[in-house]
């Protein structure tokens, strides 16, 4: 499946990326490399520009400026915003997952959780029907949903539930990126806790390339390996996560970790 | 037999700028099989969900020599078939009539005819909802990307819901097919029994949906191949019953409510093919009580 | 014994004489001319012209006979005879603020240039039955009044003046998009959206501008001004290179003054809904201008959250012709369709049985 392969080469480069909303700055001269197997995290406050680069890079938004160049698993590199809009969707379908902060969002609530995860396999081919099935109850197994739920809706589960059962639907066709705005936003603390246990452990286990979005900064100590700080649209510090947030250059960065309150 | 046309209107009520629109999109469709091609459908003397993109169709391609049948739910004699037979015998003057095999267009609504067709003819569809995705998204701009991206991840799961909910696919007509291993099209609402016949089959099939304004086309032997899984593969209805006038078995039944006791028969659909049986001299059960 | 069921085409010509028999009704009541529809139905007949897409009085009038006073089924027979006719030319725009008025009212302001004229309306009326409309009546006395003046600027056009609303447009270079000729799809430009409105059922639009008033996506409409009367239809042939009328026509128009939108780059101005009926038709081209209104909601960076803003729900279903065709075709057999129906259940309910069965025997 997967041809030679430069191991040099970074799966995602952007270059420059700018969007603007009328006057208004989304983000701009932001450039990042990702590499297989690599998460990064993009910290900061809300309006910060963070969900807009995300957005951008994930081929969701059409950035006014700059570049995002994605290596294929031919080892071609492809502007993500310059091929047609086919070839986008197509790569969006079979080499990346997205997870939205809502999981309603990522879901499809009418149809059963077995439909949802097994979707992704039928949007690329599969047409054993018990296979499928299978290959959806292993997923629910992996993402700690029990196996008895399969045949119900998501409009019957809790949000934790709902919010590991879109994790299992974005990653069981096996993307090589996956993108998570807020993954763990608006969910319990303890319900929290075990999900980000569950996507460190999956990303580990299939080693995935990421790019986390969250405001919260003990999410990103805990599952990235690097940092963006941005602010008001600017990135103002990079670096490896334990190093950014147990020392802060920045002015910014140093309150946003001096913020943080300690339990 | 041909009669005298009503000099009122054009050959087939259109003219001819329109017919001349309407084949373009008939010949873009069969360039690409089973993708819906928009046309600006007309508003037609019979209302919209009543034929009119099929008869829009049977219109552009009718010559004055050809002989025209027309069907409805497999008669030739149900209202709505009766009403677009006299339509076109009034405004094109064609000879018609109820024998498949002599026919060179078909107008049909809810049934392919059991009679195999022939090269040369051509089975025209009457089509209310030609988009296959339809009921699992409603809107257009939607399942137009979807058709253009072969992204019909969606009707699988369609299929999947019905088989862990019921143990089957629950559709039993307008029974999704993929056409030539690119399009998905909706074969119009005939029961799946008849959706075998569409594939290599030697005549031409168009498909007219007036009130959507889409137009799409099957060329001659092209693979139709109907949705399943490869674990719960396509079948089609049977009974247990045959024919009660003809005997056959082999054909699509209707079922009659005889009396209010739950008395029932079971009849050949398309009535030309059991007249055909009958005339060579097969006979179903309810024939032998007769005086 | 049964016999199969012949003799459609029998029922078919019988129930066609019928309906000729009872569309003529007690023979003893005189017949009903189309004259008669035209001049003292006038409404009904507007609005068979106005959805039928079709100018022509007496033809909307004797529709309207032959539909047994059915509108939606007249317009049906408008739009058919429609097709058959050939469309030769595309005039001018009609110039409304040139408008022969018999009515012209605005909310906007108490008065203004050419005043607020009443003509002929229901408004100010008591909705009480009118007995004496039973019997024949000698003609009644024509209103005195002073004929209207030619000088009646259109009041948008005098908040534009002042740069106070969005400009109305230049007219587009190309004709305006022809739903007839060339299949719609989305998303529609303004051109094609506002001509699928006006060919569109009158309640259903009533319906949806009522929903914005009701906070199903609010626009904050106020009645700039409602005109109502005659315009001159004009074509300008290749070979003439100037303007030559070929008739008038009655119509009416509604400019509705919307909320006021605005962005960094431009000042905030009040926006638009427009909409126009043949003859007198107020209540479809004030529902109308509210839904044109709502439809425009990508250009004012608004929300699409409600019925009267989605733009496919709205235009896939504002067709009366369409929508009760394809409501109406439920009445065409679907036997086949049902037996197919049938025979699934039978089995599903075979199944569910046979699984209840051994439960059953514990």
């Amino acid at each position: 499946m997967n041809a030679v392969q430069d191991d040099d080469a970074p799966l995602l480069a952007v270059e420059g990326l700018e969007k603007r909303y009328g006057r208004r700055v989304g983000c701009t001269q932001v450039d990042f490399r990702l590499w297989p197997g690599e998460v990064l995290g993009v910290v900061g406050e809300s309006g910060s520009g963070k969900t807009t680069v995300l957005n951008c890079v994930a081929g969701r938004l059409a950035p006014d400026a700059g570049r995002v160049l994605y290596t294929d698993r031919t080892g071609a590199a492809r502007d993500v915003h310059g091929v047609s809009e086919p070839e986008r969707r197509m790569l969006m379908r079979t080499d990346w997952a997205f997870v939205h902060q809502n999981a309603r969002d990522g879901l499809r609530m009418a149809v059963s959780a077995g439909a949802n995860v097994g979707e992704p396999l039928m949007a690329v081919g599969a047409r054993h029907y018990a296979d499928i099935r299978a290959a959806a109850g292993d997923w629910l197994e992996k993402t700690e949903i029990e196996l008895g739920r399969i045949d119900d809706p998501p409009t019957t589960f809790s949000g934790g539930m709902q919010q590991r059962l879109q994790i299992a639907r974005a990653l069981v066709a096996g993307p090589r990126l996956v993108f998570m705005d807020e993954p763990t936003g608006g969910l319990d603390v303890s319900v929290q806790a075990r999900l980000l246990d569950l996507l460190r452990g999956l990303v580990t286990e299939l080693g995935l390339a990421a790019v986390v979005v969250t405001h919260d900064l003990a999410v990103a100590r805990l599952l990235s390996h690097r940092l963006l700080v941005m602010r008001q649209g600017r990135v103002v510090e990079t670096g490896l996560t334990d190093q950014v947030l147990d020392d802060p250059q920045h002015p910014y960065t140093q309150l946003l970790v001096s913020s943080v309150l300690q339990p | 037999m041909s009669e005298a046309r009503d000099p009122a209107y054009n050959f087939a009520y259109l003219d001819e700028q329109t017919k001349r629109m309407i084949r373009r999109a008939l010949l873009k469709a069969l360039a690409v099989p089973g993708c819906q091609i928009p046309f600006a459908g007309r508003e037609m003397p019979m209302p919209y969900g009543w034929g009119t993109g099929g008869v829009q169709v049977t219109a552009s391609v009718l010559k004055q020599d050809d002989v025209l049948k027309v069907i409805d739910q497999g008669a030739d004699d149900t209202t709505n078939a009766v009403s677009i037979r006299k339509f076109f015998q009034r405004t094109a003057g064609v000879a018609v009539t109820e024998t498949t095999a002599e026919a060179s267009v078909i107008q049909t609504r809810h049934r392919i005819p059991e009679t195999p067709l022939a090269e040369g003819q051509i089975l025209v569809y009457q089509v209310p909802i030609p988009e296959p995705l339809r009921f699992l998204e409603p809107r257009e701009t939607e399942t137009r990307k979807m058709h253009a991206l072969e992204d019909y991840g969606l009707m699988h799961v369609k299929l999947y819901e019905d088989i862990a909910r019921h143990g089957h696919i629950a559709t039993t007509y307008a029974y999704p097919v993929r056409v030539a291993d690119r399009y998905v099209m909706d074969p119009s609402p005939t029961p799946k029994f008849d959706n075998p016949k569409m594939s290599d089959c030697p005549a031409i099939q168009l498909f007219g949906a007036g009130r959507e304004k889409r137009i799409y086309a099957v060329p001659p032997y092209t693979k139709v191949e109907s949705l399943d899984f490869e674990d719960h593969p396509f079948t089609v209805q049977a009974w247990d019953e045959s024919c009660a006038f003809c005997g056959a078995q082999d054909s699509f039944l209707d079922e009659l409510v005889t009396d209010d006791q739950g008395g029932r028969m079971f009849v050949c659909s398309d009535t030309d093919y059991c007249n055909r049986r009958r005339e060579q001299g097969f006979r179903g059960s309810a024939t032998e009580d007769a005086a | 014994m049964y016999v199969a069921v012949k003799g459609g085409e029998r029922a078919i010509d019988a129930a066609h004489r019928l309906l000729a028999e009872d569309r003529r009704g007690d023979p003893a009541e005189p017949e009903l001319t189309p004259a008669q529809i035209r001049e003292q139905l006038k409404l009904g007949v507007d609005r068979v012209m106005t959805e039928g897409s079709l100018y022509d009085r007496d033809l909307a009038a004797l529709a309207l006979k032959q539909a047994r006073g059915d509108q939606i089924e007249a317009i049906f027979l408008i739009r058919a005879y429609r097709t058959t006719l050939p469309r030769f030319a595309v005039s001018k725009p009609v110039e409304t603020s040139r408008m022969a008025l018999e009515r012209r009212i605005s909310a906007t302001f108490k008065d203004l240039p050419g005043g607020q004229v009443l003509g002929p309306t229901f408004d100010y009326t008591h909705r009480l039955v009118d007995h004496a409309l039973a019997a024949p009546h000698a003609g009644a006395e024509p209103a005195e009044g002073a004929p209207v003046s030619e000088d009646a600027p259109r009041v948008l056009d005098l908040l534009q003046q002042e740069g106070l609303i969005e400009p109305a447009g230049a007219a587009a270079e190309c004709p305006p998009f022809d739903v007839t000729r060339t299949p719609p799809s989305f998303p529609s430009e303004r051109d094609a959206r506002l001509q699928q409105l006006a060919r569109g059922d009158e309640g259903f639009l009533l319906a949806l501008g009522y929903s914005t008033q009701r906070g199903y996506g609010r626009t904050h409409p106020f009645a700039g001004e409602i005109r109502l009367g005659s315009v001159a239809v004009e074509i300008e042939p290749e070979e003439l290179g100037f303007a030559i009328e070929l008739g008038e026509i009655e119509m009416t128009e509604c400019q509705m003054v919307n909320q006021f939108q605005g962005s960094a780059e431009q000042a905030p101005c009040f926006t638009r809904g427009y909409g126009v009926a043949f003859g007198h038709g107020e209540r479809k081209a004030m529902a109308m201008a509210l839904v044109d209104r709502s439809l425009r909601a990508d250009e004012f960076g608004e929300a699409r959250d409600a019925p009267a803003q989605d733009e496919e729900f709205v235009l896939s279903h504002c067709d009366n012709v369409q929508a009760t065709g394809f409501v109406e075709h439920l009445k065409l057999p679907h036997y086949v369709d049902f037996q197919s129906e049938l025979e699934l259940l039978r089995r599903l309910r075979r199944e569910h049985a046979e699984r209840a069965m051994p439960e059953a025997a514990e």
